[in-house]
Formats: structure tokens, sequence, C-alpha cells
């Protein structure tokens, strides 16, 4: 066991992967002789070489094209698109392309490709440096859709998503690279070598696609939520004394249904909470499927924290980012609700 | 031995700790290449997308076809401009070095691109630039209070704290709105070229992208909208050799010149010598002329060096030279420029340290004032129920609810938003 932060944890599932699968190979802009521009790759040219670990021209559209080629031919790609905010110039190639090779082929051609990038706010990135669109990849039939919340989750994930033999749209909230964040700016940063999810093993193991983490168990009321918010929601929770039963969703897609639906019919009450805008956000998903199992365990109407519904803006990072305040806010209502 | 295939990675000529080597940097003499008529058939002139135009000889002296001919007072505006351009980036950088801005991108070696391209267009001509023109501001007298506070995010920010700082735009100057996602305003260029086509007006637009951008599909859709209808568009790839951590060579820079391009498409392309404020000048001059005569788009390839950082968030001394900007072959612009004007007997060291005390004490004086209107860390800021506005035209219901709920929570929680540290990390 080794503590690590968020971006060790990724570099060590690469690392492992690389070392255990000749047919691995890292793609991106600024991945190799440099190690990214988050550091994610540091080292993994020197060891592995330029033929493995891939700088690429600035074309996402290109990177994941070339990944979805590399992938027919017998290789195993994660292709790191530098923030999620870049990866639309490559939206229709996962889109018409990747998630529906498996498909149109009829089982004849398929792309294993993992892409990585790095979404969500709170580091001053302004609207083009601090997306969570999540969402928009769950909506799109055959690809899987990951979000891990903690360095142990990150490796263990990153590991999975590699060999899965489908492709995995693998989001990291940069936010929590380098250390949990409860929301709040001015105190300061906490070190994941502080927290038990930031003991990681150094070698091979998985994390399963598929299964979200009960990460609280409570009473009284289901929070659902995934990435950053799991540690803004422990905060809340934890200041507002109330016994929150916390689920971290960890994969949009695949969606556990089973973990979520048994604890909200447990707690009877539900707050979904996530970084990225409400409208047809990925909480109408997690609203929609919390009813339909658990409609007669409901003793209060779901409510939903987000972000508001306009770009991220770069002065407002805190006003836009729902804190601890707003979940707080939502866990109050649900409650007094319920009485 | 069966022949089999070996895939090709591009290297760049030196690392930290090697010796610098611009060799594979092709360089024409200064006059040495012909100017031919602005009706020429792209075909016809290939050999300007080989070769590299250039005004200013060894001795400082403007010789050549290209030479445009400038007056004097014309050289020494360009020369404030490029230095007033240079001493801003130097003071923002501080300032964010500071903590006082989040984030920052500095155009140091870059000067002549943007301020001789902006004094040789008209001022109607729409610019649509990327993140390193801020030269194009200086040009139009932009004033740099309100640069200032779009980095500051403070209430007289343009961008209402919406961008991050240098993503400027000025309605009232023609200048487009800079987008953080790279090459998408190069197309956008040629559209906005069209329908000034379309309008039958003498307005033509120009554009700006990186070579290493150049990669994105927008370029390919840029040159290929301006080919199929002859848009009236002239498109700058600015080549100055690093992309981030990337060299040229990752662009496609290994095989052909970037200009090269152009002709692929039917449009000319044009090398020119970027630190040569002359060169640019004069070959924007001809791009232009040809744009309003329905020649249709010129590709320019101005080739230069990133000086600086990529940016405030860059370490540029973990992939190339530490020192690697000094063995540039093509050496600064505004030192070139200087030397010739002091050639011509119009220039001199004191009248250049005077201009230079003179444009540092009005950045001084821009920032105090810029400051005075609120920064990202002590305010004023604007009222943040303010980020609601602009998303439509009228604001839906949905908008209208979340900016109600939010004002009630600021009244709960006055706390909600106390300025925190700008952090700002970025490639």
């Amino acid at each position: 066991m080794a503590r690590m932060n968020m971006v060790q944890a990724l570099n060590s599932a690469m690392d492992v992967m690389l070392g255990r699968d000749p047919r691995v190979v890292i793609l991106g802009e600024d991945v190799g002789y440099f190690g990214g521009v988050f550091r994610v790759t540091d080292g993994l040219q020197r060891k592995y070489g330029e033929h493995r670990v891939l700088d690429t021209p600035i074309a996402e559209g290109g990177i994941i094209a070339a990944a979805i080629g590399m992938g027919a031919n017998g290789l195993k790609p994660v292709a790191e698109i530098q923030f999620a905010d870049y990866i639309y110039p490559g939206f229709d190639q996962v889109v018409s392309e990747l998630a529906r090779l498996r498909y149109r082929s009829a089982g004849e051609f398929h792309a294993p490709v993992t892409i990585r990038t790095p979404c969500g706010g709170g580091i001053r990135g302004g609207q083009t440096h601090s997306q969570s669109p999540e969402a928009i990849f769950t909506h799109v039939c055959g690809i899987k859709v990951v979000m891990p919340s903690n360095p142990y989750d990150a490796k263990g994930l990153l590991i999975s998503s590699i060999e899965d033999e489908d492709p995995v749209v693998f989001f990291e909230p940069k936010r929590i690279y380098n250390g949990p964040f409860d929301g709040d700016a001015h105190k300061p940063a906490v070190p994941w070598s502080a927290h038990p999810r930031g003991e990681v093993p150094d070698g091979h193991y998985n994390v399963p696609i598929g299964r979200a983490e009960i990460v609280r168990e409570g009473k009284d009321v289901t929070v659902l939520t995934y990435g950053t918010m799991v540690h803004v929601v422990e905060a809340a929770v934890r200041a507002l004394g109330v016994d929150a039963e916390i689920v971290d969703v960890r994969t949009m897609a695949p969606l556990d249904v089973d973990t979520l639906c048994t604890s909200v019919c447990k707690t009877g009450r539900c707050v979904v909470v996530h970084e990225a805008t409400r409208f047809n956000g990925y909480g109408a998903e997690l609203v929609a499927t919390v009813q339909e199992h658990c409609f007669w365990n409901l003793e209060a109407p779901i409510q939903r924290v987000t972000g508001w519904d306009t770009p991220y803006p770069h002065a407002f990072e805190w006003e836009y980012f729902p804190g601890q305040a707003r979940i707080a806010a939502a866990l109050r209502q649900v409650m007094e609700e319920a009485e | 031995m069966t022949p089999r295939s070996r895939l090709h990675v591009p290297s760049p000529p030196a690392r930290p700790g090697q010796e610098p080597d611009f060799s594979y940097v092709q360089i024409s003499p200064a006059g040495a290449v012909n100017r031919p008529d602005v009706t020429a058939a792209a075909r016809d002139i290939e050999n300007l997308s080989v070769e590299m135009v250039r005004v200013l000889g060894e001795d400082h002296r403007a010789i050549g076809p290209w030479n445009p001919h400038l007056e004097p007072e014309e050289l020494q505006v360009g020369l404030r401009h490029m230095l007033l351009t240079r001493l801003f980036d130097d003071r923002m950088q501080k300032i964010q070095r500071q903590g006082r801005i989040s984030f920052y991108i500095k155009s140091t070696g870059e000067e002549a691109v943007a301020v001789a391209q902006g004094m040789a267009l008209q001022p109607g001509d729409m610019l649509f630039p990327s993140y390193r023109q801020q030269g194009l501001h200086v040009v139009r007298g932009h004033n740099l209070v309100e640069l200032m506070c779009q980095c500051l995010s403070n209430t007289r920010d343009m961008c209402k704290g919406r961008q991050m700082p240098i993503m400027y735009h000025w309605g009232k100057g023609n200048i487009f709105s800079i987008s953080g996602n790279l090459a998408t305003q190069f197309p956008q260029a040629v559209g906005w070229a069209m329908a000034a086509a379309i309008k039958g007006e003498d307005r033509i637009a120009a554009s700006w992208i990186g070579e290493g951008s150049s990669a994105e599909a927008d370029f390919h859709y840029a040159m290929t909208f301006a080919a199929v209808y002859q848009a009236p568009v002239i498109l700058n790839l600015v080549n100055n050799q690093w992309a981030i951590s990337t060299f040229q060579g990752f662009a496609g820079g290994e095989h052909r010149t970037f200009a090269q391009r152009g002709p692929g498409y039917g449009i000319p392309g044009i090398r020119v010598d970027g630190n040569d404020f002359l060169a640019v000048y004069a070959v924007t001059q001809w791009a232009a002329q040809r744009a309003r005569q329905s020649g249709g788009a010129t590709l320019i390839e101005h080739v230069t060096y990133r000086a600086a950082a990529h940016s405030t968030s860059d370490d540029p001394s973990r992939y190339r030279p530490k020192e690697e900007w000094r063995a540039w072959p093509l050496g600064d612009p505004i030192n070139r420029l200087k030397a010739h004007l002091i050639t011509l007997g119009e220039w001199s060291e004191e009248r250049h340290a005077q201009l230079h005390k003179e444009l540092d004490a009005h950045v001084s004086a821009c920032w105090k004032e810029a400051e005075s209107y609120g920064t990202l860390t002590h305010g004023p800021t604007l009222d943040p129920l303010t980020m609601f506005e602009d998303v439509f035209k009228e604001m839906p219901q949905n908008l209208v609810l979340q900016r109600e709920q939010l004002q009630a929570l600021r009244s709960a929680e006055p706390d909600l938003a106390r300025p925190a540290p700008p952090v700002a990390q970025e490639g």
C-alpha cells in the first residue's frame, strides 16, 4: 500500500496496465515527454517509450478517431482529452462511431477505448475549463461513463475501464486531484494522505464498473452524488447533523440501480447532488430511477442540488458551485416535508 | 528482411540541457523574394509559401520589393504599440504572480504579428484573434484599463466576470470575442467574410490561429469554405514553434511549411518572417488588397517564436532549453524595428529609454485605475446575480427561479461567497 493523491493513483493505474498488457497505449496532447498538463502521465513515456505513450497533434476529434482505429486493430488505447471542455470536437467520433461500432457491425468490430478527461470547476477556469458534461455522454447508448471521487477508486476504476472491452468515458474531477475538497475554498487544502481512500495498493486491482458505494450509512435520508460533490455532501451532512446515507454513484452508466434504490427505499427520502447544470442533468435520470423503484416508500419529493443553468462563470464560481449551504437547505427541506 | 512499417514520432531538435538548434528553419535573405501582383493566380505564386518574405536586412535597412515604404512616423507608432503590448504583458504576468489575477498569457516575441497586421488593416475590418494577439487591441486603441478590468473580473469587466483573463472582446473596435476553445474562430471569420461579400461591403475579415491548433478540423473547414467562396479573409497561422510542450513537428511542420497548405486548397500561401515588422505589414497589405478586389483569401504563415511560457500555468523549462529564445535566428521584433529606425536616423537609445519610461508609467496609471474598480480577491465585484443574464436574450423561467434562489441564499448566508484566492490551472 502507498499513499497516493488522485494524480498518482491514475498514473499508477496506467503504469500497471502498460506493464501488464502490451496492447495498452496512451495518447493525447502533452501526455508524452511533458507528462500531461496535470502531470497524470508523468514519467510513463520515459518508462515505456514513444510508441506506447504518444504526444498528439492538437485535435480532439483526431485523437478519439485515431484511438478508435487503434482499438479496431487490437490495441487498448487510453486517450486523454486535456479538459472535458475540449471534448466536443471529438463528439461525433464518440457518439456516431465509438459508441456504435460494435452494434452496427453486429459484433464484428469494436474499439475498447478509454477516454480520460478532467472535469469540474473550482479552479478559476471560467466557462471553458470547468464543465461537467457527463450527462451528455450517458445519453449515448454504447458507452460507459465513470467518475471516481478518490484515489483508491480512481485507480481501480481506471484499470477496470482499460480492461473493459467496451468504450469508457472516464471523468476526473480535477478539483480533487490533490486532495478532497469540501466546498469551502477558504479553508487550507487538505491532502489525500489524510484520507482513508488515499491509501492505494501499488499493484493491480479492480473497482468494478457498474457498482455504487455507500460512503456513509444513515437512516433518515439518502444523498445520491459523485465526484467532487461526495466530499461536499459529507461535510454538509456533518455540519447539519442529519443521519444521511451518502451513496457515491461512481458509475453513471451502467447505473447500480440496486444499491441506490435499496438505500432510498430504506430511508424514504432522497436528495440528488451534482456540480453539472440542472436542466436535463444526470440528476434527472437518478430522480426518475428512484421514483420508478421507490415511489411507495418516498415520504417527500426528491430534491436536486446542482450547478445553475448557466455557463460556469469565472468570477462567481463559488456562487455557482452547489456548496454546503445549498445542500444543507435541500436536506432540511426534504426532512421538514417528511414530518 | 521483410519490409515493415514503423511509427515515426517527431522529436524537437533540442530538449532541456541541450544546445538550441534552429537549423530546421529555412530563412531567405531579406529582399530576396519576389512580390507578385495581387491578382496573381494561387498556382503561379507557390514559391511564396516555401521561401520567406523578409524586408529588414542584417544591416537594419529595408530592402526588396516587399518594402512597404512606411513613413518614419508610422514606424514609430508601430514601435510604440509593440513596446506597450510587451510592457502590458510583463505587468499583467507580474500581477498574476502576486495572486491578483487568476491567469495570464503573454505574447512576448510575437508582438509584430498583431501590431503590424492591425496597422495594415482598415478600422472597419473584422478581427477574429486567438488568445495571443492582444496587440490588436492596443493598435485599435482599446483602453488598457478595460483590458485590465477584464483580467480582474471586476465591476467594469466587459465579460461581466464570465471569462478567464485575456478572453477579451470589443464590438466597437471590431474585435471578436475570444474563445477558450482552440481554432473555432478560424472558420467563423470566413463566415463573417462571406456575409460581407453577400452584402457587397468593402470590409474584410482576418483571423489568427497557432500552428498547434491548425491540427483541429476547424482549420480545414476554414480553408475549404474560404477557397470555395473566395471569401475576403486573411487567415493567419502564427507558427511560434511551440504548442505548450509539443513543438511544431507535432502539428505537421516537419515535411512542408504551414504556408504550403494554402496552395493545396487553391489559396495563396505566404511564409513571412513574423519578427520583421515591415515584412508582416507588407504581406498583410498585399493580402488585404487582394481580398478587397475579389481575389479571395490568403493564408499567411508567420514564422516566429513563443519567447515566454504558454501561460502562467506552464513551465517551459521542463520541455525545451531554457535559453532557447536567445538562439532564435529571427531575433526580437521590437529590437529589430528599433535598430531600423536608429539606422534611418529617426530614433535613438535615449528616445527609446524615454518611451519605455513613458509607457511603463502609462501602464502603472492604467493599473491603478483598473484596480480601483475592484479585484477578484478584494472586490468590489459585480452582483453575482448577473450570472443569469445573457444566457438568453429573455431570461427563461428556470433561470428567473434560480436567480431568486441564489438571492435568498445570499441573504441567509452572507458569507457564501467571500472572495477566494484565485487558483487557475490551465494547459
